[in-house]
């Protein structure tokens, strides 16, 4: 990729990723960082295009074992964020 | 990548689209729940689009990899309790970390020729990645309770900037060598794994939940690295939010301890004396004489805890709290910044137990209020309403914003015996004058209190 058009990237990303979080209430500071944690789980499509690609074995159990990781990342990360997320409740629901 | 089908890299931007989308909406609690589904989807699409990807080698293999990783997960993640939930994001965080190293290792094994940016972005993705997951690693394995003690070498300062330095050294070769020879690979990685695992064995379970949160930034970065590695913008864009917004949480975090991060990672707390002499005596009170008070109080402010999480007491306080609620009592809960394990984490175990998040109030906005309230009942909390933090230079939490739970008219505590909190530091707080111990088990004592009020009707 075009090395300085991947630099306007992270600047952006960076960007957004710092004024998404500075409104965010304490409330839900566990739960965000739960839920950042599964967005970075989108590692998964980085390590299949990488076993996608292997060619020898060791590649291949490398690759095996990040996919695995990766995929371990996201399943997880998405499960505790939302059943984190689903219990809070405004009034009248308890 | 640019001859990638329309498709694939659709499904990629609509990925990224739909996480930023989803973070968005977990900045309220009320589009919270919405925001972690449309993220969902984002990473289903995403890897939906990557299996079209055409050419892709190994399939059997990628899905028998996705099967496991993904179910192994899933069901650790449903059966976890709330309470252990920091440990189980930690090491959900150190596997993207170890996946993203893993991503540069095979990167690395091609030995491909890269433009020199890229492989410098390789090696940093590489070393921050295997730094977050065996970091991770540790950080779970003190939470669940697996190594008790914090472990610290002797020089360990001295030994965490050698290992440092080293990864760095071998980094720079792997740059100015390249493609490197396996030998040199398997030392940068070997290091850098060390430097992950000593680096964080000498942190106490305190500091943790900060150390989680800058892993988790870590992790990010390393994504955002390996994304421009394999030229793919959702892995940059995804990984880079969440490095950006991960440093801010964890600098958030450091704050509300009073604690800068240098000092958490460089200098474990230590039990300091109690500081200044502490005059007066501990004053006990019974369940009765408890509930009297805050039955015909006029407002009473409940500051929870992490032991009121661990005796499992939070339905029966919430259960207390609407009776009190019934008899016109007005109840609200304060919540510090370090509450529990992690940022938060205490307002995810009310809401467990049905604690409507509008009676859940934090340091700013109820700290203002004690001095109205009756009472303020201190379940299982510690440093977090010591007013030696506001007032004893010489005590090693000074400095450390806290919940002013003195300045209510009468402050109940109820706590399993007369030890100091997690610094190791004397709350003064028990010894002042408007101070009653309830000694008891969190969850007993709050039943106890309940049957006292429906007594009283």
């Amino acid at each position: 990729m075009d090395g300085l058009l991947a630099l306007y990237i992270f600047m952006l990303a960076a960007f957004t990723g710092y004024e998404i979080i500075a409104k965010v209430p304490v409330i839900l500071h566990t739960p965000l960082m739960s839920g950042s944690n599964f967005v970075h789980g989108v590692v998964v499509v980085g390590a299949m295009l990488m076993l996608g690609s292997a060619d020898t074995v060791l590649q291949q159990a490398i690759g095996f074992f990040a996919v695995a990781l990766g995929a371990a990342n996201a399943a997880g990360g998405y499960v505790v964020t939302e059943r984190m997320l689903a219990m809070f409740k405004k009034k009248e629901g308890a | 990548m640019m001859s990638l089908p329309l498709y694939v890299q659709g499904a990629w931007f609509l990925g990224a689209l739909l996480f930023i989308f989803g973070l968005k909406g977990m900045s309220s609690p009320a589009s919270a729940r919405k925001g972690i589904v449309l993220a969902g989807y984002g990473m289903l699409i995403a890897i939906a689009g990557t299996f079209l990807v055409p050419g892709l080698k190994n399939l059997a293999l990628m899905v028998a990899a996705l099967g496991l990783g993904g179910a192994a997960a899933w069901i650790s993640g449903k059966k976890v309790k709330m309470t252990d939930m920091p440990q189980m994001v930690a090491i959900y965080n150190g596997m993207g970390g170890g996946a993203a190293a893993a991503i540069a290792a095979i990167e690395f094994a091609k030995g491909d020729a890269h433009s020199t940016v890229t492989t410098i972005l390789a090696v940093l993705g590489a070393l921050i990645g295997a730094v977050s997951f065996t970091g991770s690693c540790v950080a779970w394995a003190k939470l669940q309770g697996v190594l008790k003690k914090a472990i610290r070498l002797p020089a360990q300062n001295a030994v965490n900037v050698i290992l440092a330095l080293n990864a760095i050294g071998l980094g720079i070769a792997m740059v100015a060598f390249a493609p490197a020879k396996p030998e040199l690979i398997l030392f940068f990685f070997a290091i850098s794994l060390i430097l992950g695992l000593i680096v964080t064995l000498p942190i106490g379970g305190a500091d943790m939940p900060v150390v989680i949160s800058l892993f988790n930034a870590f992790t990010g970065l390393a994504v955002g690295f390996e994304g421009y590695v394999l030229g793919n913008p959702a892995l940059i864009i995804a990984g880079i939010v969440v490095g950006a917004a991960g440093t801010l949480l964890t600098q958030l975090m450091a704050k509300a301890m009073n604690r800068p991060l240098s000092n958490i990672l460089f200098t474990p707390m230590v039990a300091s004396g109690p500081g200044e002499a502490i005059s007066g005596s501990m004053k006990e009170v019974g369940p009765i004489d408890a509930a009297a008070m805050m039955r015909y109080a006029s407002k009473v402010i409940i500051v929870p805890g992490y032991g009121m999480a661990v005796a499992h007491a939070q339905h029966k306080v919430w259960e207390m709290t609407s009776i009190l609620e019934e008899a016109g009592v007005e109840v609200k809960f304060a919540i510090h910044p370090v509450a529990g394990r992690m940022p938060g984490h205490m307002n995810v175990l009310l809401a467990e137990a049905g604690v409507p998040y509008d009676k859940i109030f934090d340091l700013e906005e109820i700290n203002g209020e004690f001095g109205q309230a009756d009472v303020a009942l201190i379940i299982g909390a510690n440093d977090v309403v010591n007013p030696s933090a506001r007032t004893d230079k010489a005590s090693s939490i000074y400095g450390m914003p806290i919940l002013n739970a003195d300045q209510a008219q009468n402050v109940i505590v109820i706590k399993r015996g007369k030890g100091t909190g997690y610094s190791g530091v004397e709350n003064a707080l028990f010894y002042t004058d408007n101070c009653r111990m309830l000694y008891g088990d969190a969850q007993p004592m709050a039943g106890e209190i309940i049957q006292h009020l429906k007594a009283m009707g």
